[in-house]
């Protein structure tokens, strides 16, 4: 009982909060030095292919997921059971202040640090007391009136100060139990949708999910969303950044249960507001449409396949596999260059986000794509180690190279392929040739709207208990042999507060200003 | 509009100039000051104070300290002139550069070093009114010049349009608070070195004879924790804002991105250094220390988590 009593004093003292803020800090580092796997996870994976045997071992005392580390959730949760060890007799000693009269008087106020006495004529103590207590009333001061042979009275304002900083750290309690209880309810998925393409809100439909831990599928509420367009607009003007994107804007259509249908937009930092969630424009890129006939002349592949972009001028790669083709199945890694442009060593680049000459590139793989082998595969990779090139790279035949409209014969026997244009009238390689797609980020977190109140609650509270001083001010007056009246004055400061003196020096000037005009003009 | 980027560049030059002069200065200014009396510390002084009608007689006031001597203080006058004038220059060339491109000029590391010296400056300016903190003209003006020197040297960019990414209200406003806190912190972490060197100097330990005329140690420490208090208060706002902009444009208030970790970083610590105010023990010279360490947070937040980690703040980077 006496160890947990000691130990519990230990925790809720201020140095102890004051070395657990400076571990939480030391303990953030390496979740910035060493990739995440929340903000990161490729940056993990690649960790762990460039440094095979120390990645483990960082791993095991989870320094990828330092966030949601045991041990940094030991500091913090440390932490807040010290800030609450303190709050709460701090809470219950402000709530009896609040209902307490000011301290007495004390015996020496040349003690203090602010100090002033006078002398003066005309007055009496009781008199002087009197007015100084209206006075400070006046100013807010909570007063108590100390009656005797030598009266004084005795002040206080700047309750909330205290008020303030006591709600600062409630309030992040709050944001705590907000983001971690109410968060565990969020969830967030990535969608890739091409032009003319729809979403239907169901698990199956999403390209990625991120469940909190609270997440049940029956949560998601229904609806659709077709994108209708995706339209970019392009620097054209300042050399400078010619090319350069200025504004991305998805024109959607919403689709509601009971068939309503609205017509939407959807920019970068204007997500749009769906039935509780909201909709973000992450990323977007191109489409081609392909069509593969295999050897035996029958069509074995044909859709729109999402190249990833790999640069600014929309460089991008993509996959292509064609597990059915007969007789032999194949592969394909193809680049997708918007603007094609030949570089000095012959390789091709794109110059230009916007489509103005589109060219697609492609190497062609046959041999076992591992498919079969229950390892689930990303539609992103073509895992080529079990496959041999028949074209591009060291197979000896040039990669194909296709235009919107065009189709090349794959070597072998494999078949053919077409880059199909999506162009419904007029060039078949312009500007309209390749749909786009787009990447939205599909989320609800109910916490957001909490998380947001507590804080605004604890900034609010930071800057009351801040800028609001607290001060006692007490005047004594006591009646000379002489029969003038002695005032003396004095004022003490909770916390840092520059302007004590000043302020206790107005009030005195002040007061003695009204009792001597009381005194001149009876 | 884009030509008037090639003005903003010759003012911000000519300010640099006009700093570079008002450096030396400050730099004599600090070395003459040895030769200076210290300032009285605050004392009781009977007699003085307000004038009043009829027998008032005042026995005792304490008043408030006063501030460093105004005496010999001509070139230290100057400089602190010379600096108002680089100020208004370098402040020209900012609303220029915003002219020549249309929107906030916050968006890339020369910008952040162009527009954030310009509020440490303006901060430095304005809060002599309240805080005469002239003696820290050499280390203020040095990092103005580090700042704008490094900035327009190895980051400089010409006018572009803004990214999408960055194409939100809350740019201004996250970005510009940033900057202020930034400021209020650089200032404070300029007068926790001053508390170092002076107590070092009250114990006996280093001479530092142009210390003398400086406000004492404690003095020094109240000051520095007010700045670094309102900066913290800014920063607080800093990371609410950049925590609503997060949940506009990406769709989550808080995912541990780099920037979002120095971001809490350099809050926790300077929630420390609070605290610390209020820690037996920890007053004086460890909170000086703690004060630093802030700062150096604050510093590596801002050019090493944009140029090197990898991150969602990287464009906005250079």
């Amino acid at each position: 009982m006496g160890y947990a009593r000691f130990f519990w004093r230990q925790l809720t003292s201020m140095r102890t909060a004051l070395i657990l803020l400076l571990l939480l800090a030391i303990a953030s580092v390496p979740g910035s030095i060493l990739p995440q796997r929340t903000a990161d996870p490729n940056g993990v994976i690649q960790y762990f292919e460039s440094n095979p045997e120390l990645a483990p071992l960082l791993d095991s005392v989870q320094l990828f997921d330092v966030f949601g580390s045991v041990w940094f959730a030991s500091v913090y949760l440390l932490l807040f059971i010290s800030l609450i060890g303190c709050i709460i007799p701090r809470t219950r000693h402000h709530l009896t202040a609040l209902r307490t009269q000011p301290p007495r008087t004390p015996a020496r106020l040349e003690r203090l640090p602010a100090h002033m006495a006078v002398e003066l004529d005309g007055s009496d103590a009781a008199t002087a007391i009197a007015s100084a207590q209206t006075q400070l009333r006046k100013a807010g001061f909570r007063t108590r009136l100390v009656e005797g042979e030598k009266p004084s009275v005795a002040a206080e304002r700047g309750y909330l100060r205290e008020t303030g900083n006591l709600l600062f750290h409630l309030a992040l309690v709050g944001v705590l139990i907000s983001a971690g209880i109410v968060g565990s309810l969020a969830y967030t998925g990535q969608k890739v949708i091409i032009e003319g393409h729809r979403f239907i809100n169901v698990l199956a439909d999403y390209s990625s999910f991120n469940p909190g831990s609270g997440f049940d599928e029956r949560m998601l509420e229904p609806f659709m969303m077709v994108l209708d367009s995706f339209e970019v607009e392009y620097e054209s003007e300042n050399l400078n950044a010619y090319g350069f994107p200025v504004d991305y804007t998805a024109f959607v259509s919403l689709v509601s249960p009971d068939g309503t249908d609205e017509q939407r937009t959807i920019k970068v930092n204007q997500p749009l507001p769906v039935h509780g969630y909201e909709v973000y424009l992450l990323g977007n890129g191109y489409a081609p449409k392909i069509t593969v006939r295999d050897g035996d002349g029958n069509v074995a592949f044909s859709d729109y396949v999402a190249f990833l972009p790999q640069d600014n001028n929309l460089t991008s790669l993509g996959v292509i596999k064609v597990p059915d083709a007969a007789p032999e199945s194949f592969g394909m890694i193809g680049f997708f260059y918007p603007t094609a442009a030949e570089l000095s060593t012959g390789a091709l680049t794109s110059v230009h986000a916007d489509l103005q000459n589109p060219v697609l590139t492609l190497n062609v793989y046959t041999g076992d794509m591992g498919l079969d082998d229950g390892v689930p595969r990303s539609v992103y990779e073509l895992n080529i180690d079990e496959m041999m090139q028949v074209a591009g790279g060291v197979s000896g035949t040039a990669a194909l190279e296709l235009r919107p409209g065009e189709s090349a014969t794959l070597p072998g026997d494999l078949g053919t392929v077409t880059f199909e244009s999506a162009a419904r009238t007029g060039e078949p390689s312009g500007s309209e040739s390749v749909l786009r797609f787009a990447t939205f980020d599909i989320t609800h977190d109910p916490s957001g709207p909490w998380v947001l109140l507590f804080s605004v609650v604890a900034l609010a509270g930071l800057i009351l208990s801040l800028v609001v001083p607290r001060r006692r001010f007490w005047v004594r007056a006591s009646e000379q042999a002489n029969g003038r009246v002695h005032l003396e004055y004095g004022g003490l400061a909770r916390g840092e507060d520059p302007g004590l003196m000043t302020a206790l020096n107005d009030f005195a000037e002040n007061h003695i200003r009204l009792l001597t005009m009381k005194e001149t003009s009876p | 509009m884009i030509e008037l980027d090639g003005y903003s560049l010759v003012a911000i030059y000519s300010a640099m100039a006009i700093y570079m002069i008002a450096f030396v200065l400050f730099a004599v200014d600090m070395a003459q000051r040895s030769s200076r009396k210290a300032p009285p510390r605050p004392e009781e002084t009977p007699g003085q104070g307000a004038q009043f009608r009829g027998a008032v007689t005042v026995l005792q006031q304490k008043s408030p300290p006063a501030e460093a001597p105004t005496v010999a203080m001509r070139i230290g006058q100057a400089a602190f002139a010379l600096v108002v004038l680089g100020w208004l220059l370098h402040v020209g060339g900012v609303v220029l550069r915003t002219l020549a491109q249309g929107f906030v000029p916050w968006a890339s590391m020369f910008e952040f070093s162009l527009t954030s010296s310009a509020i440490s400056v303006g901060v430095f300016i304005v809060i002599q009114r309240w805080l005469d903190v002239k003696f820290l003209g050499v280390y203020l003006v040095g990092f103005t010049l580090l700042s704008l020197g490094v900035g327009t040297v190895n980051f400089y960019v010409p006018v572009k349009p803004l990214p999408p990414a960055l194409d939100s209200y809350w740019l201004v406003i996250h970005v510009f608070v940033a900057s202020l806190a930034t400021a209020f912190f650089t200032l404070g972490a300029g007068l926790a070195i001053g508390q170092l060197v002076q107590s070092a100097r009250e114990a006996g330990k280093r001479s530092f004879s142009w210390f003398t005329s400086l406000p004492d140690s404690t003095r020094l420490e109240t000051m520095s924790y007010m700045l670094n208090v309102i900066g913290f208060v800014f920063w607080s706002f800093t990371l609410i804002a950049g925590a609503i902009w997060a949940e506009r444009s990406w769709g989550r208030y808080w995912g541990w991105d780099n920037k979002e970790v120095w971001t809490f970083i350099v809050w926790v610590v300077y929630a420390g250094y609070v605290h610390a105010r209020a820690t037996r023990g920890w007053r004086g010279t460890r909170s000086s220390w703690l004060a630093l360490v802030g700062f150096a947070t604050v510093i590596f937040n801002y050019t090493a988590v944009n140029l090197f980690l990898p991150g969602l703040h990287a464009y906005s980077g250079i």
